[in-house]
């Protein structure tokens, strides 16, 4: 069942709303990205909770003129113009007051939820009677989704790409140092606010599929996820799109197998479950790799105190420093070092003397600076240069 | 460059006030003060990344708004994030976002340009790595080089020595008196006096009021430092620096 959802072989409405959601989903990685690297992922959550008052206020307005109270497009103009005002209190709280923007998100963020929830439960008690339905912008829903609420989709993902290809540069410039921007003539709060307004628009189109209170999910998760794999800003933008996508897509296919299953709320665990790998596994910077790098480097710490200690006769307390050398065959079983292991610790203890008259050297500055207590000398410099630290060193090691 | 009356202020206390500052074509100039006197904040007001309340700013004779293509910023090295996805041919490329536009591509010429300005600096050998692998002194050297690739005329810089190492000093400092020498006009806001003789041709003195300014010869004086450090700076200090006799 799960392959033929994938393949899109699950009929015409798991069809839509699985296309639907990728380009959701790639809209939404590619301009959270930006949100992210602009480090204010929170206000995206301020500008979805702020979008129900619209969406009530749109539905009355509408039933008040004579239509249909339902009509999509209708219901996310008013969406965008509240979280558009929401977006302003922000702004507006931030600057001309001294409250910090995490407190003027949560009370714009509580505030707008509260009126909206008030403004549903009016629409609930009258009596124009198509109202059903309205309380799924909270959380999404994807049954029986129409044509043309699919393509709306689509056109409003496609623009909002669009224009984040258009202003990439800007936005990355704004994003990693907004004093430089502003010195060289880019209006920033403008950059601001087209980033801010990117993001509004992704929450508008996402009402329907993933609701407003998890959309910020797919904003903040895919650039999150997408940073561990990259050092670069503009792949960055292109797998944190390519994570999007690919999370909703799967997940929409997931939420159409099993039945009565939410869409958003798989989604999100889908791209949850993206960034929790990527946490363990990305190179560089995943988990994983972090504590085998810091295993190895602890290895060879271990081995360079075990051979200077060899070196000089002196006793090795530590079972681990033990347990490597005799893995590399430098001891026996019983602690006595082997051939092997008295020509290495002898090497050992040499490059440390020779790193003593390095280190000391103002001339060496260079090579110095790559002292880290273990590092084969040969690495560094040339032998001529060893040849040379090696005439200053005195007594009978220089001729070891 | 010239700055007329430019006030600045946080809150309601200027931490500029009044400021005339005249730069003079091909030469390099220290702007120096106390903690808190408002260096940063007056290249900031001058460049309108603050907005001042009063004042403003000409740039060869015209509005800075039009200059502004002629200008190379060099921000304090704290002001951004390190560990931002970037790497140090990147930050160079951004130095010529006027001539890449928004949509053009970066093409061979661009990073053929941006490699040449990371040479001037001693990083070539640092182009792909991820900008938070640099040491605080080659950091500078990489917004250094991102100001060279604008090709400038006036070049200015906040605090471009604070906490970097003696090599990296040394680089500025050439490429600086390069700038020079090709008729290109330096400021830089100093805070190490004892190379403001050394490094410097003019220099501008302030504590949220101008001092003074005038060639280094004539205005570094003892009288013109105590006037602006308030007598903060101990006689000691003072006695061995190299200053004018005015």
């Amino acid at each position: 069942m799960f392959w033929q959802a994938v393949t899109l072989q699950l009929g015409y409405n798991a069809t839509l709303v699985m296309l639907g959601a990728a380009c959701l989903g790639v809209a939404a990685g590619v301009t959270g990205t930006f949100l992210f690297l602009r480090k204010r992922a929170l206000v995206s959550d301020a500008i979805s909770h702020a979008t129900l008052p619209g969406v009530g206020l749109a539905f009355m307005a509408m039933v008040a003129l004579g239509g249909d109270g339902r009509n999509l497009i209708g219901l996310l103009l008013g969406s965008a113009a509240s979280a558009g005002l929401g977006l302003l209190c922000v702004n507006w709280l931030t600057r001309r007051t001294r409250l910090a923007e995490d407190a003027a998100i949560g009370a714009v963020l509580s505030v707008f939820f509260g009126f909206g929830i008030v403004l549903l439960t009016i629409v609930q008690t009258m009596s124009s009677g198509r109202q059903a339905g309205l309380e799924s912008f909270l959380l999404g829903s994807t049954a029986g989704m129409l044509w043309n609420e699919a393509i709306v989709i689509a056109v409003g993902g496609a623009l909002t790409l669009a224009l984040v290809v258009a202003l990439r540069r800007p936005m990355t410039l704004v994003a990693f140092d907004p004093e430089y921007a502003a010195a060289t003539g880019t209006n920033v709060s403008r950059v601001d606010l087209a980033i801010m307004g990117l993001a509004m628009a992704v929450t508008v189109i996402g009402l329907k599929i993933v609701g407003l209170i998890l959309i910020v999910a797919m904003l903040i998760i895919p650039p999150v996820t997408a940073r561990f794999w990259t050092d670069r800003t503009e792949a960055m933008v292109i797998i944190s799109g390519a994570a999007g996508g690919l999370a909703a897509y799967i997940g929409a296919a997931w939420s159409a197998v099993v039945p009565a299953m939410p869409t958003g709320p798989i989604i999100v665990l889908v791209s949850f479950a993206g960034f929790v790998l990527s946490l363990l596994l990305a190179p560089g910077r995943g988990v994983l790799a972090a504590v085998l790098r810091h295993r190895r480097f602890q290895a060879r710490v271990h081995m360079r105190q075990g051979l200077l200690a060899l070196a000089q006769g002196q006793p090795i307390y530590e079972g681990y420093t033990t347990r490597i050398l005799r893995r590399h065959g430098l001891v026996s079983a019983d602690g006595v070092a082997t051939e092997a292991g008295r020509a290495r610790a002898s090497k050992a203890l040499l490059d440390e003397k020779r790193w003593e008259i390095i280190r000391a050297d103002q001339a060496m500055e260079g090579a110095a600076a790559l002292y880290d207590g273990m590092r084969a000398l040969e690495t560094v410099l040339t032998s001529d240069q060893i040849a040379e630290v090696d005439a200053k060193l005195t007594g009978p090691e220089a001729l070891a | 460059m010239a700055v007329r009356g430019l006030t600045v202020s946080y809150g309601e206390k200027p931490a500029v006030f009044s400021v005339d500052m005249t730069l003079t074509k091909g030469r390099m100039t220290a702007i120096v003060g106390p903690n808190g006197a408002g260096k940063s904040t007056l290249l900031k007001a001058a460049l309108g990344i603050i907005s001042p309340l009063a004042g403003q700013a000409t740039v060869y004779g015209k509005p800075l708004k039009s200059q502004r293509h002629r200008i190379a910023y060099v921000p304090q090295r704290a002001s951004v994030d390190w560990d931002f996805p970037t790497r140090v041919i990147d930050v160079v490329l951004m130095g010529l976002q006027r001539e890449l536009g928004l949509l053009g591509r970066v093409r061979a010429r661009h990073t053929a340009q941006a490699m040449e300005c990371l040479e001037r600096v001693g990083m070539q050998d640092f182009a792909d790595r991820q900008i938070g692998q640099l040491s605080g002194g080659q950091q500078q050297r990489v917004f250094l080089a991102r100001a060279l690739a604008q090709n400038a005329d006036l070049y200015m810089l906040d605090e471009p020595f604070a906490g970097v190492d003696a090599a990296t000093e040394r680089a500025i400092i050439s490429v600086l008196k390069s700038l020079r020498e090709e008729g290109k006009t330096v400021v830089a806001v100093h805070h190490d006096l004892a190379t403001v003789a050394e490094y410097f041709d003019d220099i501008f003195l302030i504590n949220t009021r101008k001092v003074a300014e005038g060639p280094v010869e004539t205005t570094f004086t003892a009288d013109n430092l105590n006037k602006t450090y308030g007598g903060r700076l101990a006689m000691a200090q003072i006695d061995q620096l190299e200053l004018a006799t005015g």
